[in-house]
């Protein structure tokens, strides 16, 4: 179904309007709020740092997008552990599962940097930062995953018995098809959170974007010329997230 | 079919919904379950389609033995077709896709001849124009229709049947009771839970009248309905044909 054919819905130019009132807005209280204390803009010095904020940019990107990749696997080797029947597996994702979840990403990092690589030799400090972003947002995706799961009913499941499927093939002809939509709005969500909590890696020294930002506030003494574009570089990653999220949950609105 | 158990039982925490069945019907086509809800008929009906094991006692169809463990259980299930109340199409799935999954991935036939046969069966039960549509776009009649063409498409030992029609309205039910009463008359064995008596009376050729877990009166349905021996089935018949 169309979104004009709907009568509540406002006609373009109000919308347009109406974004650009309440843009104004809030520029209007920032432009006021940085006008009264007199602050004295300098990007010169900053302009010089540019190919440093982008090269941070892209080992951001990167991080990221690999970070990204591997929390989802390990999500959903979580969610499929807590549905096991062993109990000591299922036990060891829900302690797993509670205390990434309980704990502040820091302290994982600090843990995993200092201890936990070192124990097992990973030298490489990017990779020790990839694997720890991993298990800190994995465990959250898990969640997620667990109950899109759930959410396919239990007459679904003895429809996929009944017929002969093995469990194997009920999770992917017949759960995993239909869990999908209840998981990837929450998911996508996870991602934008995953791409800002990369920027806690600059404490163990990754020269990722938001540590490029504090080593050019540190060079040219400039604090808000360094950080504005650190906002707005995070921004480009995750609008667009949050805009195919709201777009996904539209979609399932109508659909069902 | 020859039907056999002996001794079945299931219990669900303290309640114990199958006490202690004994049946033995050496020739059955149309086998019917009536009484009152929680009387144990659904279990017994999830109990022959292999999807609840009982705690004791054994079945046997034609002389083969109802199996235990897992994975002979699953391939028995693949050689049966259930269908429950409601809910039993794979929503994310056309007719024919649902039709075709157990084809090609249980009983592994080829694409091609799966598709060939699913087609085929619809079009056999005037389903075919409904090939290409989600199950959400279906009536809950044609829902139930294709559920069974997708139980018949395997070509099962026996069908079964929960309770097929309690989710639809009288005309559904029509239309539904009609496919099962042609399935029939091909000489299709099957086990049928129904509240329907008026169908069970022409279709059955044994009824059985199961309270508290047991089966109180099992005999063809001229007798049942007219002459019913226990006092509960008598009462429970009197009450649900009143109206």
């Amino acid at each position: 179904m169309p979104a004009s054919s709907n009568p509540s819905t406002p006609a373009l130019w109000q919308r347009v309007a109406s974004l650009l009132l309440a843009f104004a807005l809030i520029a209007g209280l920032f432009t006021f709020a940085f006008s009264t204390v007199g602050y004295r803009w300098n990007w010169s010095g900053v302009w010089v740092y540019r190919a440093l904020f982008l090269k941070g940019w892209l080992v951001t990107l990167l991080l990221s997008a690999i970070s990204l990749v591997a929390s989802c696997l390990i999500g959903l080797v979580l969610a499929l552990l807590r549905r096991a029947r062993f109990l000591p597996l299922k036990y060891l994702a829900r302690i797993y599962i509670e205390t990434i979840r309980g704990t502040p990403l820091l302290v994982q990092l600090l843990i995993f940097y200092y201890v936990v690589a070192h124990s097992f030799a990973i030298e490489n400090r990017y990779v020790v930062g990839v694997l720890t972003l991993s298990v800190f947002s994995g465990a959250y995706i898990s969640e997620v995953i667990r109950s899109g799961i759930e959410s396919v009913g239990q007459s679904q499941l003895d429809s996929a018995r009944a017929i002969g499927l093995t469990t194997r093939q009920t999770y992917r002809y017949v759960i995993f098809p239909q869990a999908i939509r209840q998981i990837l709005p929450p998911l996508a969500g996870q991602f934008a959170s995953l791409i800002k909590d990369s920027s806690l890696l600059s404490i163990i020294g990754i020269n990722e974007f938001a540590l490029s930002a504090q080593n050019v506030s540190s060079y040219t003494y400039s604090n808000f010329e360094s950080y504005l574009p650190l906002a707005v570089g995070y921004l480009v990653l995750t609008l667009p997230i949050s805009l195919w999220t709201q777009s996904l949950e539209q979609r399932n609105r109508f659909e069902t | 079919m020859r039907l056999e158990l002996s001794g079945i039982t299931k219990t669900f925490g303290s309640h114990r919904v199958i006490d202690d069945i004994s049946l033995d019907l050496p020739d059955v086509h149309a086998f019917v379950l009536i009484g009152p809800s929680g009387g144990g008929k659904s279990t017994l009906l999830r109990i022959l389609a292999g999807l609840e094991r009982a705690e004791a006692g054994r079945i046997a169809i034609d002389g083969s033995e109802l199996p235990r463990d897992d994975e002979p259980l699953r391939q028995y299930r693949s050689g049966i077709g259930t269908v429950f109340q409601a809910y039993n199409l794979f929503p994310h799935l056309t007719a024919l896709e649902n039709i075709m999954l157990p084809l090609e991935k249980v009983h592994r036939l080829p694409r091609d001849e799966a598709r060939a046969r699913a087609i085929e069966t619809l079009r056999r039960f005037q389903l075919e124009p409904h090939a290409h549509k989600k199950p959400a776009q279906l009536s809950g009649g044609q829902k139930q229709r294709v559920a069974i063409t997708r139980a018949v498409a395997i070509k099962p030992r026996i069908l079964l049947f929960d309770e097929p029609t309690s989710a639809l309205d009288p005309e559904m039910t029509a239309e539904v009771l009609e496919m099962i009463e042609e399935l029939k008359r091909e000489g299709r064995d099957l086990v049928l839970v129904t509240h329907e008596m008026a169908f069970a009376r022409v279709a059955a050729d044994q009824v059985a009248f199961l309270d508290n877990g047991k089966i109180l009166e099992c005999s063809p349905p001229g007798q049942i309905f007219t002459a019913a021996r226990s006092e509960s089935c008598r009462r429970f018949l009197g009450r649900i044909l009143r109206y």
